[in-house]
C-alpha cells in the first residue's frame, strides 16, 4: 500500500491517485489547519511543505507524493515551542480572519529557509499568497520578526 | 437583519447559576455547563452551546474566566473587542480571559414576536461596537455587582466596604479577600439588583482603549482556529452544487446517471431556484452531489450532465450593461433629493465642471469559500455557518423548511472573511434543503468558481458629476446622476422608484453644503445578484465625490485640500438621516483630512514619476482621511509607496484593532481600484478565479501605512468600513499627480501603460 510520511507519522493512502492532498490531509487525516480558497494553486491558503518545499497541496496529486514527508501548520512547532514564524506572527499581531494565514506561515517558514535574511524586495518576489483581509504590512513585519527571531535561534 | 432589539435592559441581564459557576443572562442556565478551556486550547467555536453556556460571563470554580462574544468574528476583531467591554466592568485582568464565540440566541418576546435573547447578534454596517458599547459593560458590571454581594454575605460586612480588583473581591478593614472562582457559586444564587449598578466613568478605564492583541491569535498560528469549512458532525455526508450560470436560468435537461454511477455518491439533489419576484433565499438553481466523502462528491459534480436554457438576461455582457447604463443618463432620472434649483444654478454660474466615472460589478471573494452544515431532523434544525447574521440565516432556513424559528439553533463559526458576502444566508438555505431531502447531516462546500460566479455583486454603474461656482468661488449647484443596478430589488414592499435609497445615501457630503443640490437615479436592468459590499455605496460614492473635487480644484487652481476644508466648513452637527447618523460634523471630517495631510507631508512636491494624494469620507458614523503616495514609472507600473490615515470614531476601544482594520481597508481599497471587475458575458459571470479576479497580494501593498486616531470620548462608531472609502480617490488624485493621467474607470488595470 502506497505511504508517506505525515507531520512525521507514517500514513497509508490506497484511495484515488488523482485526489488533491489537500483533501486527503483535510478530509482524512483531520489536518484542516491546511485551507481551501481557490482549488487551482492561485492563492496559497493550502500550502504545506513536501520534503521541505512549499506546495500548494489543492493541486498536488496523492500520486506525485508517494513516499515523501509532508508537514502541514499543524506539525510545524516543536512541541509547545512556537516555529519562529508563528512566533512573529502573535508579535506583529498579523492575523485577522486568519483563514489564509496558516498557508501564509507554511511559504513563510520555507521562504525563509532559501533566503533567511529577506528584502523588502525578496519578499515581494517571493512571498505570492493572497490575505483577502488585507494584513500584508504586518505580515512584512512578521517575516523580517521571523528572520530575526530564526537568527537569535540558530546563534 | 431583521430580529428587534431587545426589549428591556431586564432581558439583557437576567442571570441564573448552576454549580460551580455564576452565568449572566442565561435563561436556559439550568442545564448550562461550563466551557473545559486550557491555556492555549482553540476556541471551542464548535462546542455546541445551545444556551447552556451563559451568555458574557462563565466563572469556574478554577478560576477561568469565559466571555461569550455575541457577534461573528470575521477578522473585524470583535471577539477581542466586545469581550474586552465586558471585562472592563468586571474588574479582571484580560490576560486570563477567554473568549467563546455564543450561538445565536432568540426568543419569544412578550408580544409574542420573535425577539433577540441577549444582544443583537450581526456583523455588519460596523455596528459591533456601537450597539454593544454599553450592553456589554453592563452586564460586565452585573456580574461584578453579583460577585461583591457574595463576598458581603460571606465576610459579613455592608457592599460598599469592599473593592473588586483582577478577579478578586477585598475587604480593606479586615484584610479578608475572595477570588471570583471561590464566588461563583455563591454570587450565581443572588437575585439581581433592580437597579442596574453603575458604569465607570471613561477615566478609570483599565482595559478599554489599550491596545489588546488579537485573542485567538495561537489558535489561527497553529492551525488550531476552527471555521465553517472545518465543522463536522457525526454521520455527516458531503456536497457540492452545480447551479445554473446564467442569471435567473434553469434547467433544461439533468442527466445525472454518471453523477450517481461514481463511488460514494449518494444521491443527486435538485435545489429549486429562488422566487423571481421577491427576496432570494437561495440565489440559483442548482443540483448538489451528496457524497460519504467531498472528493466522491466533487467527482460526482464533474459527471453531471445539465443543459441550462440562458435565462431572462442571455444578451446581458459587461460592455452591454455599460452602454445600458450611458443610455440612461441620456434621458431624465428618479429624483432623489434635491435643494433649490440645481439646473438654474448650473445655467447661471461662473464656472462650471462636468466629468463621469465608471465603477464596475466587484465580489466579496472572501478566501474561506461558502459553505454551511445543516443537520434538519424531525425534532430541530442545526445550522453550522461562517455567517455574519445568523439571525437571517435562521429565519430563512425556517422558512425554507416550514419550520418554527425556535426550532432552528444557529452556531456561528468563526469567519474566513466577510465582507458583506456573509449577510446573505443562501449558502446556508441550500445546505438545510439538501440535508431535508437526503435526512442527514450535510455539509456544503463551495469552490473558489462557485463563489466568484455566485455572489451579490457591488453594483456597476456610471455617475455623471456636474459643480457649478459663482465669482466668488462659492459652490452654487453639485448634482450627481447615477445609473446603476440597485442592490435593494426583489425587496418585499420596495417600489422601483425606491431602489436608489441603497445607492445614495442622500445626506452624504457634499448635500447640505450648497444651495442648489440635486441627486438624481436611473434604475439599470441587470441579473447580475447585488448586494452589500464592504461599506456598500461609501466605497463607489466616495470614489466620484473625491474624484471630482480634485479635477474641480485642479481645474480652478486651488489645492484640493483647501477646496475640502472651505466645504466643509466649521465644526457643527448637520442632520444625518442615513446609517451612521443622526448627525454629521463636517469639522470631524475636516479634523481628520488635516491631520493626515500634516502627518503625510501633503503639499510637498514630489519629484517626477511620484505623487500624493488625498481624500475623506464619512461612512457609517465615523471619519476618515488619507493620504496616499505612489511612484509611477515610464511603463506605467505603478508602486503605492505609502498610506498615511486620520481616523475619528469617537471612544476607541481597542486602538490595535482600529489600526488593524483601517490597514485591511486601505489594502482592500487598493486591491478594488488596482485591478478587480467581475466580468459578463452571455448572461452569466464569466470570472471564474484569482486568475481572472486577481486580489492584490503582498508586492502591490504599500509598505509603509500609518494610522493616526482622534480619540475624542464621543460614543464609538465601527471600524470595519471606514478605511476603504478615502483610497481610491486619493490614489487617483496621487496618480494625477505623477502622471497628470485622470483615473474616471475603475478598476486602473492598464490604463497607466503606454
Amino acid at each position: 500500500m502506497p505511504q508517506l510520511k505525515v507531520n512525521g507519522r507514517r500514513v497509508d493512502y490506497a484511495g484515488d491517485p488523482d485526489m488533491p492532498l489537500l483533501w486527503f490531509l483535510r478530509e482524512e487525516q483531520g489536518l484542516t489547519g491546511v485551507k481551501f480558497g481557490c482549488g487551482a494553486a492561485l492563492c496559497g491558503a493550502c500550502t504545506v511543505h513536501v520534503d521541505g518545499a512549499a506546495v500548494r497541496s489543492c493541486v498536488t496529486p496523492m500520486a506525485s507524493v508517494e513516499g515523501a514527508s509532508v508537514t502541514t501548520i499543524e506539525g510545524l512547532s516543536d512541541g509547545e515551542t512556537l516555529h519562529p514564524v508563528q512566533e512573529a506572527w502573535l508579535e506583529e499581531d498579523v492575523a485577522q480572519c486568519g483563514y489564509c494565514q496558516a498557508g501564509q506561515i507554511m511559504a513563510v517558514a520555507a521562504f525563509l529557509e532559501k533566503t533567511p535574511d529577506p528584502t523588502d524586495a525578496d519578499i515581494d518576489d517571493g512571498l505570492t499568497n493572497i490575505c483577502r483581509c488585507g494584513t500584508y504590512h504586518r505580515l512584512r513585519k512578521g517575516v523580517h520578526r521571523a528572520a530575526a527571531l530564526r537568527a537569535g535561534r540558530a546563534s | 437583519m431583521n430580529a428587534p432589539i431587545i426589549s428591556s435592559r431586564r432581558d439583557i441581564l437576567r442571570y441564573a447559576g448552576a454549580a460551580g459557576a455564576l452565568i449572566i443572562a442565561a435563561p436556559l442556565a439550568s442545564c448550562a455547563r461550563r466551557a473545559k478551556l486550557e491555556q492555549d486550547a482553540p476556541p471551542p467555536a464548535l462546542e455546541w452551546f445551545e444556551g447552556e453556556i451563559g451568555p458574557f460571563v462563565v466563572i469556574n470554580a478554577d478560576e477561568t474566566i469565559v466571555i461569550g462574544s455575541p457577534n461573528p468574528e470575521m477578522g473585524q476583531g470583535v471577539d477581542t473587542s466586545l469581550p474586552m467591554l465586558v471585562a472592563e466592568e468586571l474588574e479582571v485582568d484580560f490576560d486570563k480571559v477567554r473568549m467563546v464565540q455564543m450561538p445565536l440566541g432568540l426568543k419569544t418576546g412578550d408580544d409574542g414576536e420573535i425577539t433577540w435573547k441577549h444582544v443583537p447578534q450581526g456583523s455588519g454596517g460596523s455596528t459591533s461596537i456601537p450597539e454593544n458599547w454599553e450592553a456589554l459593560r453592563r452586564a460586565g458590571a452585573l456580574a461584578r455587582t453579583l460577585l461583591v454581594a457574595a463576598a458581603a454575605e460571606r465576610f459579613g460586612v455592608p457592599v460598599a466596604e469592599l473593592t473588586a480588583a483582577n478577579g478578586v473581591v477585598t475587604h480593606e478593614g479586615t484584610g479578608r479577600s475572595a477570588s471570583y472562582g471561590a464566588l461563583a457559586q455563591e454570587a450565581a444564587a443572588i437575585a439581581p439588583p433592580a437597579e442596574a449598578p453603575a458604569l465607570k466613568p471613561r477615566s478609570r478605564f483599565r482595559i478599554i482603549g489599550k491596545p489588546q492583541k488579537m485573542k485567538n491569535a495561537r489558535a489561527i498560528v497553529t492551525g488550531r482556529a476552527v471555521y465553517g469549512i472545518d465543522a463536522t458532525l457525526p454521520g455527516m455526508l458531503h456536497a457540492v452544487m452545480e447551479r445554473c450560470p446564467y442569471f435567473d436560468g434553469t434547467a433544461i435537461s439533468v442527466d445525472d446517471s454518471a453523477a450517481r454511477a461514481v463511488d460514494g455518491v449518494v444521491d443527486v439533489v435538485k435545489v429549486r431556484r429562488p422566487p423571481l419576484d421577491g427576496p432570494y433565499d437561495v440565489q440559483a438553481e442548482g443540483y448538489a452531489v451528496v457524497a460519504t466523502s467531498l472528493w466522491a462528491a466533487m467527482k460526482g459534480r464533474r459527471a453531471l450532465r445539465i443543459e441550462w436554457d440562458h435565462g431572462p438576461y442571455a444578451d446581458e455582457s459587461s460592455e452591454s450593461f455599460k452602454r445600458h447604463c450611458a443610455d440612461l443618463l441620456s434621458g431624465a432620472g428618479r429624483i432623489a433629493r434635491h435643494d433649490g434649483d440645481f439646473d438654474a444654478a448650473f445655467a447661471g454660474a461662473a464656472e462650471t465642471y462636468e466629468a463621469t466615472y465608471w465603477e464596475p460589478y466587484v465580489s466579496h471573494a472572501p478566501l474561506e469559500p461558502q459553505n454551511a452544515l445543516a443537520d434538519v431532523r424531525a425534532d430541530a434544525v442545526t445550522i453550522i455557518a461562517p455567517t455574519q447574521t445568523p439571525s437571517s440565516c435562521n429565519r430563512m432556513v425556517a422558512a425554507a423548511l416550514g419550520r418554527e424559528r425556535l426550532d432552528v439553533k444557529v452556531l456561528p463559526t468563526r469567519l474566513g472573511g466577510g465582507f458583506g458576502r456573509r449577510l446573505s444566508n443562501d449558502y446556508a438555505v441550500e445546505a438545510a434543503l439538501i440535508s431535508q431531502a437526503v435526512a442527514k447531516p450535510v455539509k456544503l462546500l463551495w469552490t473558489r468558481e462557485d463563489d466568484l460566479q455566485h455572489d451579490f455583486y457591488r453594483p456597476a454603474g456610471m455617475h455623471e458629476l456636474k459643480a457649478a461656482f459663482n465669482d466668488a468661488g462659492e459652490l452654487t449647484g453639485w448634482t450627481h446622476r447615477l445609473a446603476s443596478a440597485s442592490k435593494y430589488y426583489r425587496r418585499e414592499g420596495l417600489p422601483e422608484d425606491e431602489y436608489w435609497t441603497s445607492e445614495f445615501w442622500d445626506d452624504d457630503f457634499p448635500a447640505n453644503m450648497t444651495p442648489n443640490y440635486r441627486l438624481e437615479y436611473f434604475s439599470a436592468r441587470s441579473g447580475a445578484p447585488r448586494g452589500s459590499w464592504r461599506a456598500p455605496a461609501h466605497t463607489a460614492n466616495a470614489f466620484v465625490v473625491q474624484s471630482f473635487l480634485n479635477e474641480i480644484a485642479h481645474r480652478r487652481g486651488e489645492d484640493p485640500l483647501a477646496l475640502r476644508l472651505r466645504l466643509l466648513g466649521e465644526p457643527r452637527e448637520i442632520p444625518y438621516k442615513n446609517h451612521g447618523g443622526p448627525v454629521f460634523n463636517p469639522g470631524r471630517l475636516a479634523a481628520c483630512l488635516k491631520l493626515a495631510a500634516e502627518k503625510g507631508a501633503y503639499g510637498e512636491k514630489t519629484p517626477p514619476g511620484r505623487g500624493r494624494g488625498i481624500a475623506g469620507h464619512f461612512t457609517f458614523g465615523g471619519y476618515c482621511a488619507q493620504v496616499v503616495d505612489v511612484e509611477v514609472d515610464g511603463d506605467g507600473r505603478l508602486k503605492t509607496t505609502r498610506v498615511v490615515a486620520a481616523v475619528d470614531i469617537g471612544s476607541v476601544v481597542n486602538p490595535n484593532g482600529v489600526i488593524a482594520q483601517l490597514e485591511s481597508g486601505v489594502n482592500d481599497g487598493l486591491s478594488t481600484a488596482l485591478r478587480l471587475a467581475i466580468e459578463i458575458e452571455g448572461g452569466r459571470v464569466t470570472t471564474s478565479n484569482f486568475d481572472t479576479y486577481p486580489l492584490m497580494k503582498i508586492a502591490d501593498a504599500p509598505p509603509v501605512i500609518e494610522t493616526h486616531i482622534i480619540d475624542n470620548g464621543d460614543a464609538p462608531s465601527g471600524m470595519g468600513e471606514m478605511g476603504i472609502p478615502p483610497l481610491a480617490p486619493a490614489l487617483a488624485h496621487a496618480i494625477f499627480e505623477a502622471t497628470g493621467k485622470r483615473i474616471r474607470t475603475l478598476p486602473i488595470a492598464d490604463q497607466l501603460r503606454a
